[in-house]
């Protein structure tokens, strides 16, 4: 067991997919001598070359374009969109194409390419650069989209959505580079995709998150557990596939549910949750299922503006004390 | 317009390149034709974008492809199946919505594709395919295959963004490929000097250092004269070129659209004076290459080859509505990833059987 950041993590796995399979490339803004906007890809290009660590211009409808042509020929590209706001420009090219050639070439040809991103907020980076996009993509058949929240998922789960044949967004999160954890130390170790994980057991109510979130999910139980109250955190780690059942058994367990994530919870991953957990869990529910996300504005710059519009520990742990409340407990 | 006797001397023909160049330019003309009866009978839902007219842009680009050579097209694409060799059958089958067609039914007119042929698809985001193109041309030069691609697009796709961003890319990387505007003068109904600043569109390749060059798109021979030349060098140099056709469409925009309201009765026959297919005929005719008579049976052959391509898509099977699901995912494991999707979803994704009408 070796500790390692989020950010080490990824580029070991990254660098380790590159060692094992020619197939394999990386392309993305500033990725090669830069290092990477984040230095996600630092020490690559001078270790692989400028083939397969492979700069490109401004131009993310281009080269996502670019990753689709290379990936149908079965190269397997590992795209970086310098933050999750960026794709937006390729839109066309992740949910008009990428998603749909496998179906619309009736089985033909596939797209093996990962578009690996970073989102989130909270370093006063404003409107056009914090936001948590996922679910839009989740919603989309074709997809698959993983967002993991631990270091050891950073690694097995990017290896696996390397090794998968169909086309994989990898949502990562500004604010957790820098989280340090432990990586078991098997080589082999890889996370399957469509599985959430319980990251604390707990008997009161069901707390569901995916990437930063998780770890703010984890601290507000640690709070609550002061007072004696013991909350389950469900990690989803995949939002496409969805494990819906891993939150289900949790919910039947402790009767109340509630999601919390970055991005705005209105036709979000918490509405996807709560439509579910309403026909697994009708007869188990103590109370109505709640949301909690950011705040439904564009992200402001001020300070003291931005904590009131993210997720918080403190508005996690309101609705967590609400919602007990509506069901008699605290 | 270049006369035949402007026609380079290293493009004069032997009699089966006659002879293949006109059957394949009588057979999409033709297919086309049954193809907008099929449309008007309803045999065919859906968008129908028609290539008539326009033969001489894609059969002689493509006659210029060697082995392992790429191709893309956007979706006006049914001439380009043909082309490359997919059978007239399930070409018809795809527009048919049946099991048999190119693409399993899924696709549908303008999502033709072969890989068998590298033909990697008609595309239907206009613009959109060329930067897949690039990509593709991206793989071949990262396995150092001795290849090139040829991305073929109408002259809309000029004005989007994906084009500025696919011949840049196709430029700083030195990828072996070669874009060609088959320029039928309008995007829908909007002409090229509606569109463009620059209405010679060939000219845009100076913008990336690029060799451009524009020539008369219904000379079957002209076109395949300098595809050749161009991919030859893609193939060879890594270099990337741009290749104007300058053609016409004798239809509308599609099927549902007369193609009467934007342009002129003179401008539409005067360009039928100027028919490929026509002017190839006559050409192999003043050469002696083809009598009268091999005219006559290549038309009638090709009308014999589309019936037969129609009966057999009107008896293949439709697509079982149980296979619905299949391949919208491809990984092996992808029935185990979504395993735990199931649970809670909303009503028909729950893995259920069909007890509802369809």
């Amino acid at each position: 067991m070796a500790d390692l950041t989020y950010r080490e993590a990824l580029r070991r796995a990254l660098d380790d997919e590159l060692a094992r399979d020619p197939e394999v490339f990386l392309m993305g803004e500033e990725i090669g001598r830069f290092e990477g906007s984040y230095k996600v890809t630092a020490g690559l290009w001078e270790k692989y070359g400028p083939q397969r660590v492979r700069e490109t211009p401004i131009s993310e409808e281009g080269f996502v374009g670019a990753g689709i042509g290379a990936a149908m020929m079965g190269l397997r590209p590992v795209v970086e969109i310098m933050t999750i706001n960026f794709i937006l420009v390729a839109m066309d090219q992740v949910i008009n194409h990428a998603a749909k050639i496998r179906y619309m070439f009736g089985g033909a040809v596939g797209v093996p390419m990962v578009i690996r991103t970073p989102g989130g907020a909270g370093a006063q980076l404003t409107a056009q650069h914090s936001q948590s996009l996922e679910a839009w993509f989740a919603g989309c058949p074709g997809m698959k989209v993983v967002a993991p929240a631990s270091v050891a998922d950073a690694y097995g789960m990017m290896k696996t959505a390397i090794r998968d044949d169909d086309p994989v967004l990898f949502v990562e999160n500004l604010v957790m580079y820098n989280v340090t954890g432990t990586m078991p130390d098997d080589p082999d170790f890889t996370v399957p995709l469509g599985r959430a994980a319980v990251v604390r057991e707990g008997r009161d109510l069901t707390l569901v998150a995916h990437s930063y979130t998780v770890q703010r999910a984890l601290r507000v139980a640690d709070t609550m557990s002061r007072d004696g109250i013991e909350i389950e955190v469900v990690d989803l780690r995949s939002l496409r596939p969805l494990d819906a059942e891993t939150v289900a058994e949790s919910v039947r367990k402790t009767s109340r549910a509630l999601i919390a994530e970055e991005g705005w919870s209105t036709y979000g991953v918490g509405a996807e949750l709560a439509a579910r957990i309403h026909r697994l869990c009708f007869d188990d529910l103590d109370a109505p299922v709640e949301r909690v996300g950011g705040a439904e504005v564009p992200m402001p710059y001020s300070k003291p503006l931005e904590l009131a519009a993210l997720p918080l520990e403190s508005k996690i742990e309101a609705a967590a004390r609400g919602l007990l409340a509506e069901s008699g407990i605290a | 317009m270049a006369k035949a006797a402007e026609t380079p001397p290293d493009t004069l023909l032997d009699k089966d390149t006659a002879l293949r160049l006109f059957r394949m330019m009588a057979l999409i003309r033709r297919f086309e034709e049954r193809t907008e009866e099929q449309y008007t009978r309803a045999r065919i839902g859906g968008y129908c974008h028609l290539a008539i007219g326009e033969e001489a842009s894609t059969v002689g680009a493509i006659d210029a492809l060697e082995e392992g050579d790429c191709l893309y097209a956007s979706y006006r694409d049914h001439g380009t199946a043909l082309a490359v060799g997919s059978e007239p059958a399930a070409v018809m089958a795809e527009l048919f919505g049946k099991e048999t067609g190119v693409a399993h039914g899924r696709g549908g007119s303008m999502h033709l594709m072969d890989v068998q042929r590298r033909f990697f698809g008609g595309w239907g985001i206009v613009g959109a395919h060329l930067p897949i193109a690039t990509g593709t041309a991206l793989a071949l030069s990262y396995r150092d295959l001795p290849n090139a691609v040829l991305c073929q697009f109408g002259d809309g796709a000029v004005e989007t963004g994906s084009f500025h961003e696919a011949l840049n890319l196709a430029g700083i990387w030195d990828l072996p490929i070669v874009f060609q505007i088959i320029n039928n003068q309008y995007g829908m109904g909007t002409s090229v000097e509606q569109s463009s600043a620059e209405p010679d569109l060939w000219r845009r390749a100076a913008a990336y250092r690029m060799h451009g060059e524009r020539i008369d798109g219904n000379d079957v021979l002209a076109v395949r004269e300098a595809a050749g030349r161009l991919m030859t060098i893609a193939r060879q140099q890594r270099r990337p070129a741009l290749l104007e056709t300058i053609t016409y469409r004798f239809r509308g925009h599609s099927v549902a659209d007369a193609g009467k309201v934007y342009r002129t009765a003179e401008e539409i026959e005067l360009w039928r004076k100027r028919d490929p297919i026509t002017r190839f005929g006559l050409l192999c005719s003043e050469r002696g290459l083809l009598e009268q008579d091999e005219i006559d049976q290549v038309w009638s052959d090709v009308a014999a080859e589309v019936k037969a391509a129609i009966d057999e898509a009107l008896g293949a099977a439709f697509p079982d509505p149980d296979t619905l699901y299949e391949h919208v995912y491809g990984d092996p494991a992808w029935r185990e990833q979504f395993s735990r999707m199931h649970a809670g979803a909303p009503f028909g994704e729950r893995g259920e059987e069909r007890t509802w009408q369809t």
